[in-house]
C-alpha cells in the first residue's frame, strides 16, 4: 500500500484543523444570522418605493435562481425552461382571481402557493418526459417545452391572449405598497432556502449529488435515479410557481412575453453560475448582484435591453476565469489559505 | 442444488456484432469463479446482461433459481448482485465516505429520504469499517476524485460491499493497477470469500485468475466454450486456440469438436 501513504497526514494538523473549523463555523453562523436581520429590515431602512421596487424584483430572483439551482445545481441536468413554471404561477394567480372576482388586498397572496402547486403538477408530465434525455438534448427539451407553454398563453382562450390578464389592484398606500410583496418574497424564499438545505443534508441529496457525478453508476447501487431526478424538478418548480404568481399580482397585468420570458432562465442560470452551482449561497448572492443591476439599468437608461450586454459580458467573463463560480472560487482559496497557515502552525 | 447466479442461453447482438451467442455460465454460492478470453470475446456484455445496463435478445439470467425480470441496474443491485466497472466509476466529487453512503441501502419512500439524515450512525460505522477493511480509512473525508487509480478500484469495491450483496461481479479488478495493490485486492476477496461471499471476476492477469479462482469459464465469440478447475482449462487445447487462433472462426470451431 505505498501509493496510500503519500497522502496521509500526522495527527496535530488534523487538531489545528479542527479548531479552526469549528472558528470557521461561527463566524458562518454570525454571517448568516446578519444576512437574514438584513433581509428583514431592509425596507424599514430604505423606505424609498424606488428601492423597495427592486427588493422585490431581488427577492422574486434570489428564490428563483435558489429553486432553479436546487435541481440543475444539484443534479447536474441544466435546464433553461423554468420560466414555464414561473409563466404557470404567475397566471394561476392572475386567472383564478379574476375569475372568481377576488377582492384585492391580502387574500389574493392565498393563491401564491397554489400557483406553486399548478406549477409542480405541470412539471410532472414534463419532467417525466424531458428527464429520459441528457445532457444537450436536456437543454434542448426544456427550451422546447417552454416555447409550447408561451404558445398555448398566447392562444388559449382563458388566458386573455396577446393582451394578458390583469390582477387585482389592492388598494394600499404608496408608501408600504412594496412592503407587502417583499415580505411574501421573503417567505418564498425562506421556502426554497429550507427545501435546498433539506436536500443538501439528507439521504436524497447525496443521491442527486451522485447523478450528477455518474447517473449510470448510481443506478447500479440501487439508487432510483428517474425518481430522485423527478423529485428534485418538481420541487423545484413549486417555488419557481410561487413567485411567478407572486410576481404577476406584483406587476398587476401580466402578458405571454413577460411571464414566459426566455430571458427569465439566462437570467436564474447565469445568477446561479455567477454565485456558485451547487452551494446555498451562490445563487442567493448571483441574484443579489444581478438583479439590482438589471433594474438600475432598466430605471437609469430605459434601455431596458442594455443589461443583456452586460449579461452577455459577464456570463463570459464567469466561464472564462471562475468556471466554478464566485463562492467555490473563494471558499477554496481561504481553504487553501487556512491549510498553509496550519501547516506553517506546525513548523 | 441451484446454483446462486445462472445464465441461460443468452444472446446479444449490436447491429452486425454479435456479442453474445447463446452463452451459459453458472456460479455456485460461496465459490470464486473467473471467467477470461480474448478481448471483444464478450465478457463485459455478460456482465451487462446480469446487471440490468444490457437487455439481452434471447436467453434469461437467474438468480437463487428465480428469473431476474427485465430490470433495470437498480433494481438488479437491490436483489443482491453487485458490480465494478473494468474503468472504475466513483463519484468524483463526492468524498470517500459519501460514495460509500450512496450504495446504503433503505427501503424507503422518497419523502423519508428528504427528511433523514445522508446516514445513521449505524450506516456510518458500517461505512468506516469496510473504509479500513480496504485501507482507505484515512482518506473518507477527501474527495474520491483525488484518489489514485488503484485506490479508486479498492474504493468501489468497499462500495459495492456496503449493500451487502450476495455474489460481486468484478470487472477486471487488477487492471492498471501496480502488483503490490494486485496482491492486496487479491488478499481481499480472498478474506471476504472465506466469509461466504461469492464472487464472480473477468480478469486478464492469469497469474492472479488461476491462483484465485475456483473454477474457470473461457468465453470465445460470445459464448462460453470450457468450465472448470483452473489446472484443467490451463491444459484444455481449446482454450490456447481462442487465445492464439482467433482470427479462423472455422478451424478453430472444427478443432474443439474434434478433440472434445
Amino acid at each position: 500500500m505505498t501509493d496510500v501513504a503519500a497522502l496521509a497526514e500526522p495527527r496535530d494538523l488534523e487538531q489545528v484543523r479542527a479548531r479552526r473549523s469549528a472558528l470557521v463555523k461561527g463566524a458562518r453562523g454570525a454571517f448568516w444570522a446578519a444576512f437574514c436581520a438584513l433581509l428583514l429590515a431592509f425596507p424599514v431602512i430604505f423606505p424609498n418605493p424606488t428601492v423597495t421596487s427592486i427588493a422585490v424584483f431581488t427577492v422574486i430572483f434570489m428564490t428563483a435562481a435558489t429553486a432553479w439551482n436546487a435541481f440543475s445545481g444539484y443534479s447536474g441536468y441544466i435546464a433553461l425552461g423554468h420560466a414555464a413554471f414561473f409563466g404557470t404561477g404567475a397566471y394561476t394567480l392572475a386567472v383564478i382571481s379574476t375569475d372568481i372576482h377576488m377582492a384585492p388586498g391580502y387574500g389574493v397572496f392565498s393563491l401564491v402557493p397554489l400557483g406553486g402547486l399548478v406549477a409542480a403538477a405541470a412539471a410532472v408530465p414534463i419532467g417525466l418526459i424531458a428527464l429520459r434525455t441528457r445532457r444537450h438534448t436536456f437543454v434542448v427539451l426544456t427550451i422546447a417545452i417552454f416555447f409550447i407553454f408561451q404558445l398555448l398563453a398566447t392562444n388559449l382562450s382563458f388566458t386573455g391572449g396577446s393582451s394578458g390578464e390583469a390582477t387585482p389592484a389592492p388598494a394600499w398606500s404608496a408608501g408600504g405598497y412594496n412592503d407587502r410583496f417583499y415580505y411574501a418574497g421573503l417567505v418564498c424564499l425562506a421556502v426554497a432556502v429550507a427545501v435546498t438545505l433539506l436536500i443538501r443534508r439528507s439521504r436524497f441529496g447525496l443521491q442527486l449529488l451522485a447523478i450528477r457525478d455518474d447517473e449510470d453508476r448510481a443506478a447500479g447501487l440501487g439508487v432510483a435515479v428517474t425518481r430522485v431526478k423527478l423529485v428534485a424538478f418538481v420541487a423545484s418548480a413549486f417555488s419557481v410557481g410561487m413567485v411567478g404568481a407572486l410576481y404577476a399580482y406584483f406587476l398587476g397585468q401580466i402578458y405571454p412575453q413577460f411571464a414566459f420570458d426566455p430571458l427569465f432562465d439566462l437570467s436564474v442560470a447565469l445568477m446561479a453560475f455567477l454565485g456558485g452551482l451547487g452551494t446555498v449561497s451562490g445563487p442567493l448572492l448571483g441574484a443579489l448582484l444581478l438583479e439590482p443591476l438589471q433594474q438600475y439599468f432598466t430605471l437609469q437608461f430605459s434601455a431596458s435591453d442594455l443589461y443583456l450586454v452586460v449579461y452577455g459580458a459577464l456570463f463570459l467573463a464567469v466561464i472564462l476565469f471562475m468556471p466554478r463560480g464566485v463562492v467555490p472560487t473563494v471558499a477554496g482559496a481561504l481553504a487553501a489559505r487556512r491549510e498553509r497557515r496550519a501547516e506553517r502552525g506546525r513548523a | 442444488m441451484t446454483p446462486l447466479l445462472e445464465v441461460s442461453g443468452v444472446s446479444k447482438s449490436f447491429g452486425g456484432l454479435r456479442a453474445l451467442d447463446n452463452c451459459s455460465i453458472a456460479v455456485a454460492e460461496g465459490e470464486i469463479a473467473g471467467l477470461i478470453g480474448p478481448n471483444g470475446s464478450g465478457k463485459t456484455t455478460l456482465f451487462n446482461v446480469i446487471t440490468g445496463y444490457v437487455r439481452p435478445d434471447s436467453g434469461t439470467v437467474a438468480f437463487r433459481g428465480l428469473p431476474v425480470p427485465a430490470a433495470s441496474p437498480a433494481g438488479v443491485f437491490r436483489l443482491g448482485i453487485g458490480r465494478t466497472f473494468q474503468i472504475t466509476r466513483i463519484f468524483g466529487r463526492l468524498s470517500v465516505m459519501e460514495n460509500m453512503l450512496v450504495a446504503t441501502q433503505r427501503h424507503e419512500s422518497w419523502w423519508r429520504s428528504v427528511a433523514r439524515s445522508a446516514a445513521s450512525r449505524a450506516e456510518r460505522g458500517r461505512a468506516a469499517e469496510l473504509l479500513e477493511f480496504v485501507g482507505l480509512a484515512r482518506f473518507a473525508g477527501t474527495p474520491a476524485g483525488r484518489l489514485s487509480y488503484g485506490q479508486r478500484k479498492l474504493l468501489e469495491l468497499a462500495y459495492v460491499l456496503v449493500a451487502d450483496p450476495a455474489v460481486v461481479l468484478l470487472d477486471e479488478p487488477a487492471g492498471g493497477v501496480n502488483p503490490t495493490l494486485v496482491n492486496e485486492i487479491a488478499e481481499r476477496v480472498r478474506e471476504l470469500n472465506r466469509a461466504g461471499k461469492t464472487f464472480l471476476i473477468v480478469e486478464h492477469n492469469m497469474e492472479l485468475v488461476m491462483s484465485l479462482c475456483h473454477r474457470v469459464t473461457v468465453m470465445h465469440q460470445g459464448a462460453a466454450i470450457v468450465s472448470g478447475p483452473p489446472e484443467a482449462v490451463r491444459a484444455d487445447p481449446r482454450v490456447l486456440d481462442a487465445y492464439l487462433g482467433g482470427e479462423d472462426d472455422e478451424l478453430v470451431g472444427a478443432g474443439g469438436d474434434a478433440r472434445g
